[in-house]
């Protein structure tokens, strides 16, 4: 292998579809970019809604961070904030599940994976969930899908839009069948939706995968993403098992699937709020 | 149908019958020979080999189960069609890409009647297999499935979907063509059907890729069947770090029949014959066909908006949570 070459693959394993990064920004003074290693004065990325200055790599948001950046001051709502996941299966793995529930509340303070409720975005109302990737890989289990169906519902009731962003690895398996039903549940929603003649928006952001993807994810009237996002059905690893071979360079990332027409937009985070606030105000006129 | 040989079709698991299948082969053999009549001896021989066999399987362990499911000369869908279904006409291609071979569909008559089918195709042999792409759907595989369906819809008949693939493919033109979208699309499609719709699990349902055709007002299994969110060997090496203990995995994840069919996400167990579908494929299909006829019966007086909202409150009912 030449230098070049061994840059090259350098360069490409960087890139590369999986590399595993920790979620959250410990609360150190700096932060070394996951993606071009520069060190980043904290608040200084703060500031730059968690976007890196120097090469627009997007961290991941927290619930938290994702509601502060995007809806209107103050206007949040969260709604079946007292959902909670049980161990119905009695899963145990390397440790049970119901340990691994109450650890991921410990970690995320969270109940769950998303956080549903309504809020306004430019004034407009909105019927807004926003997944957690901190809360066990923002998996999807029976309260995930509980909390997205009744936020459809919501919506039908109160006629305004739905707005989801997702990140997540995909259903719970510590659910067993119950996570895949989610998929359907979320789904049928959607349907009922889109009967009522509501608009739905999805904002598919990093990771976005299986049984997410596979449902309400990619159903949006217009899909989202934000740049560099890894969103697919199968994850990387499992398509390289299988095929045995490299995958391409982008593959699965937000602009690979612009390119291949499953996604309408894909949109920078600094420029996010006025985007989906222009959309809202296409679908409903009214001053 | 391939003639069946009982002794070469015979699972690890049940070895003891083996021997038996031996011993009865020797006295047929000698009884063919000799003038002593042998009867009595090969008619308790055969009751013998019958006990054993209903031994091994009253107690079958998850992962046995997942054997019999995956069972290469397990009856496929195409089978199925021919021995429940008369008239098929098959239908091929998405209109926008390909045809699948991993998904098949068509029209048919069910004694009599117009409907639909569909359903996932695996191969009983190597090169049938990959013809097939051992049963795993790309997104033009559930594209064609949701044409096809719309066919139903719109000609008022009902539809039946036959579930049997370890999963959608997961392969580079899979995920550029758009498997997530084609598979979450048929979800929201299926939810908003008009007609009867039944889905029986007839071998492995394998997760997004099995439910991608399986939103049926009735969700039917096979006795074998197994139905689960990832297979118990992919479940094994992420939460248990180790793909060989999938024995584990598959009785955590509940995927046999019985456990599915408490927990409520299947209506019915179709019982299959001693010894799997693949030891008596006339019977298992004839089981097939009357649990069909008997679960679309009570559906076919329903209106269009009572299957819809039946349909819709079965799966929106799904979901173990606690509240407060
Ligand atoms: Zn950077």
């Amino acid at each position: 292998m030449s230098i070049h070459e061994w840059f090259k693959k350098k360069k490409l394993e960087k890139e590369g579809a999986y590399v595993r990064e920790r979620l959250d920004i410990p609360g150190n003074l700096w932060v070394k970019c996951y993606k071009c290693s520069q060190a980043i004065y904290t608040k200084e990325l703060e500031e730059n809604l968690k976007v890196c200055p120097k090469c627009g790599y997007h961290f991941k948001l927290t619930h938290f961070e994702r509601i502060n950046q995007l809806v209107d001051q103050n206007t949040f709502k969260e709604i079946n904030a007292n959902i909670k996941s049980v161990n119905f299966l009695n899963f145990t793995d390397s440790k049970s599940y119901t340990k691994r529930i109450e650890d991921a509340i410990a970690k995320s303070s969270l109940k769950d994976a998303i956080v549903t409720g309504t809020g306004k975005l430019g004034g407009k109302d909105a019927a807004l969930g926003v997944m957690d990737f901190s809360y066990m890989g923002g998996s999807m289990g029976s309260v995930v899908g509980e909390k997205i169906a009744r936020l459809i519902e919501l919506a039908i009731e109160k006629k305004i839009p739905v707005l989801i962003f997702s990140s997540s690895g995909g259903a719970r398996m510590q659910e067993g069948i119950m996570s895949l039903m989610q998929m359907a549940k979320t789904s049928a929603a959607l349907g009922r939706l889109r009967e009522n003649r509501l608009p739905y928006v999805s904002v598919i952001t990093d990771p976005t995968t299986g049984g997410t993807s596979a449902s309400f994810a990619m159903l949006g009237d217009i899909n989202i993403a934000e740049p560099g996002a890894l969103i697919g059905f199968a994850g990387p690893r499992v398509i390289e098992q299988t095929i045995r071979q490299k995958l391409p360079p982008g593959f699965q990332r937000a602009e690979y699937l612009l390119e291949h027409g499953m996604v309408d937009v894909v949109c920078e985070r600094k420029a996010l709020k006025d985007t989906l606030v222009k959309i809202l105000r296409w679908f409903d006129e009214k001053e | 149908m391939k003639k069946n040989d009982p002794v070469k079709n015979l699972l690890p698991f049940e070895k003891p019958l083996v021997e038996l299948y031996e011993k009865w082969e020797e006295l047929k053999r000698l009884s063919g020979q000799s003038k002593i009549n042998m009867d009595e001896e090969i008619r308790l021989l055969e009751k013998r080999i019958e006990a054993t066999r209903r031994d091994i399987f009253t107690q079958l362990s998850p992962l046995q189960i997942v054997q019999i499911a995956r069972h290469m000369q397990r009856p496929t869908t195409l089978d199925y069609i021919e021995q429940v279904f008369d008239n098929f006409v098959e239908l091929h291609g998405d209109r926008n890409f390909a045809d699948d071979p991993a998904m098949v569909a068509g029209i048919a008559k069910l004694d009599g009647r117009s409907v639909v089918v569909i359903g996932h195709q695996k191969g009983k042999t190597t090169k049938e297999n990959i013809a097939r792409n051992f049963g795993m759907a790309n997104p033009e595989g559930y594209r064609k499935a949701l044409r096809i369906m719309r066919i139903a819809e719109r000609n008022e008949k009902p539809i039946i979907a036959l579930i049997d693939t370890p999963g959608a493919y997961p392969g580079i033109g899979a995920e550029e063509r758009g498997q997530a979208e084609a598979i979450a699309k048929n979800l929201r499609e299926m939810a908003e059907l008009t007609v009867p719709f039944i889905s029986v699990i007839t071998g492995e349902g394998g997760s997004g890729g099995a439910l991608g055709i399986g939103m049926g007002n009735r969700v039917l299994m096979l006795e074998y069947a197994i139905y689960s969110v990832i297979s118990p060997e992919g479940c094994a090496s992420i939460l248990f770090r180790n793909a060989a203990r999938a024995n584990e995995a598959a009785v955590a994840m509940k995927i046999t029949a019985k456990d599915l069919l408490e927990l409520g996400v299947i209506d019915e167990i179709i019982k299959e014959p001693a010894g799997g579908a693949h030891n008596n494929f006339a019977a298992s299909a004839a089981n097939l066909k009357s649990a069909i006829m008997n679960n679309l019966e009570p559906l076919l007086s329903l209106s269009h908006r009572e299957l819809i909202a039946h349909r819709y409150n079965k799966f929106r009912n799904m979901g173990i949570f606690e509240e407060g």
